[in-house]
């Protein structure tokens, strides 16, 4: 069966709408449901993270990201190209994880930690673990009054930069360390 | 043909109705997703890579207590219908099985058994530790899988980031790397049809649900799994202790839809779960669907009091043993046998005159 929109390509969602009472069936390939904003079984399993990673990258802020943002991006895409940001350990670029919502390492997180973090606030609301804490053996136990400093300066960034909701999440971790 | 009798109750002894409110909540699993430090995750790691993930793991794992005498299956060098029995099980996600769409089993797919716990290794992460016990039991199946969290802890080194925790492969992971998840059975608020307003309150308090076998599947029988969606932001225990509480209340709705039921409409709910009975004792082809719908109905029967004759235990086993791999190995036939429904019907039917055999 052919596409109702496009008469091009095959249909492979059906939607079934009900309007003043009428109930009419639209036959649409998956470009054209994208298009109109449907989303095909298919498109969600192949990325579990559905709209999250379509729409990752929207609003994070120009020039953290290549491949999106303002005219800034724009430039620096010019300079830049995109695929050239890639993580030195795995090689996974930031189009790699929105195709398979699959970070490729844990280095990877570091690489891409500013798109990351946008995207554990919207999937979590939040983007600091506070559940247990981990030392890997034989590495150094973690320092006290290094995090707490560490915490600090991140407090006074986000004041300066007027990120309010991250400062006072930076106040509530940094409450564990008060006397 | 792998030797299931190697494991503590073949595995499912989560299955036996022993837990607190079973005859409600099925079983408890908590699992805790956890990646090697250094290494490359599942999805952009070669074959050798995931053979050496698979030594590591298991020689901690032989190194410590909790998993010293394990049974370790290789996915990977199974037949097809041995993987869909370990997952019929619930002791491998359908992803290490090979069994999702794309039908493939990855290199070094394993797992490791002991008694209530267990790792599958070379899954979605390195490593997921597991642990399952029968009924309602959050905070002890945390307790087991937080032993065995520390114990490898201690031997390998897990990828940790100071502001994520504890990274996985997957977002929706990261943090505690904790879901917990509970299987409960809800007839009585689908048949009052209060159903969705639940599920859609769920939602709304950070709780998601899915069918009978997890990520992707269909609800059928009317069991659900109900697990934390968010794993970030909140320690174990408040993620815990918030699905606890939410879980309770569903427990309490479901009562009260029984009740509202056995209440309005006794004679409709009667004639429904002897009707189901009547099915399963003297059917002589039954679909797995329509067998799962039948024995939910037999479920409600037997928790409200009005079957007295069938055990708990003998309906989730019945639940397990209905399921085409366990169905298609106990016959000596596969799964695609067309007599699969027949043979169904008559094993379900020799389970339940045993029962009223030995309880009568």
């Amino acid at each position: 069966m052919e596409c109702d929109q496009c008469h091009e390509r095959e249909a492979v969602i059906h939607l079934t709408q009900i309007v003043n009472e009428q109930v009419s069936t639209l036959h649409l390939c998956e470009r054209c449901a994208a298009e109109k904003g449907v989303e095909s079984p298919g498109t969600v399993t192949k990325t579990p993270l559905g709209s999250f990673l379509a729409a990752m990258g929207k609003d994070v802020p120009a020039g953290e990201q290549p491949g999106t943002g303002g005219p800034a991006a724009a430039a620096a895409r010019a300079l830049v190209p995109a695929d050239r940001d890639r993580c030195p350990r795995c090689g996974a670029s930031l189009q790699d994880f929105r195709e398979t919502g699959r970070v490729g390492c844990g280095e990877c997180w570091e690489r891409f930690e500013g798109p990351l973090r946008e995207l554990l606030r919207r999937l979590h609301g939040s983007t600091h673990h506070v559940g247990e804490r981990y030392t890997a053996p034989g590495a150094a136990p973690a320092d006290p009054k290094r995090e707490e400093a560490d915490l600090r300066e991140q407090l006074r960034v986000a004041v300066e930069t007027e990120n309010f909701e991250l400062a006072a999440e930076l106040r509530d971790r940094l409450r564990v360390y008060e006397p | 043909m792998i030797d299931l009798s190697l494991l503590l109750d073949g595995g499912v002894g989560w299955l036996d109705a022993s837990g607190p409110s079973s005859h409600l909540v099925l079983s408890t699993r908590v699992r805790l997703a956890r990646n090697l430090a250094g290494r490359v995750f599942q999805g952009r790691n070669s074959e050798s890579e995931r053979e050496q993930v698979l030594t590591i793991v298991a020689d901690a794992a032989r190194d410590g207590q909790l998993l010293r005498r394990a049974v370790a299956f290789r996915l990977d060098r199974l037949d097809r219908i041995e993987r869909q029995l370990l997952h019929e099980r619930h002791l491998v996600s359908k992803e290490l099985a090979g069994l999702e769409a794309d039908g493939r089993v990855k290199s070094g797919a394993s797992v490791l058994i002991q008694d209530r716990l267990s790792v599958m290794v070379n899954e979605e992460d390195h490593l997921r530790l597991q642990g399952l016990r029968s009924g309602f039991a959050v905070e002890q199946a945390y307790g087991e899988v937080e032993r065995l969290d520390t114990e490898l802890g201690q031997r390998l080194p897990f990828a940790f980031h100071p502001e994520f925790g504890y990274l996985t492969s997957c977002p929706t992971n990261v943090g505690t790397g904790l879901r917990a998840s509970v299987l409960i059975h809800l007839p009585g608020l689908v048949l009052t049809k209060e159903i969705s307003k639940v599920l859609q309150g769920l939602a709304q308090v950070g709780l998601t649900f899915r069918g009978l076998y997890g990520e992707g599947s269909e609800v059928v029988g009317n069991f659900f799994q109900l697990s934390n969606q968010t794993t970030l932001g909140k320690s174990e225990h408040d993620l815990l202790d918030h699905l606890g509480k939410m879980v309770r209340q569903v427990m309490d709705y479901e009562e009260q839809a029984r009740s509202v039921l056995l209440r309005d409409a006794p004679a409709i709910i009667e004639d429904k779960v002897w009707r189901a009975y009547g099915l399963l004792r003297y059917a002589r082809s039954l679909s797995f669907e329509e067998a799962m719908n039948l024995l939910s109905g037999v479920r409600l029967g037997v928790g409200v009091g009005l079957i007295p004759d069938v055990g708990m235990y003998t309906l989730n086993k019945l639940l397990v043993h209905t399921q085409p791999a366990h169905l298609a190995v106990a016959e000596g036939t596969t799964v695609a046998d067309p007599d699969l429904p027949v043979r169904r019907a008559r094993h379900v039917r020799r389970v339940l005159e045993d029962e009223v055999g030995r309880r009568g």
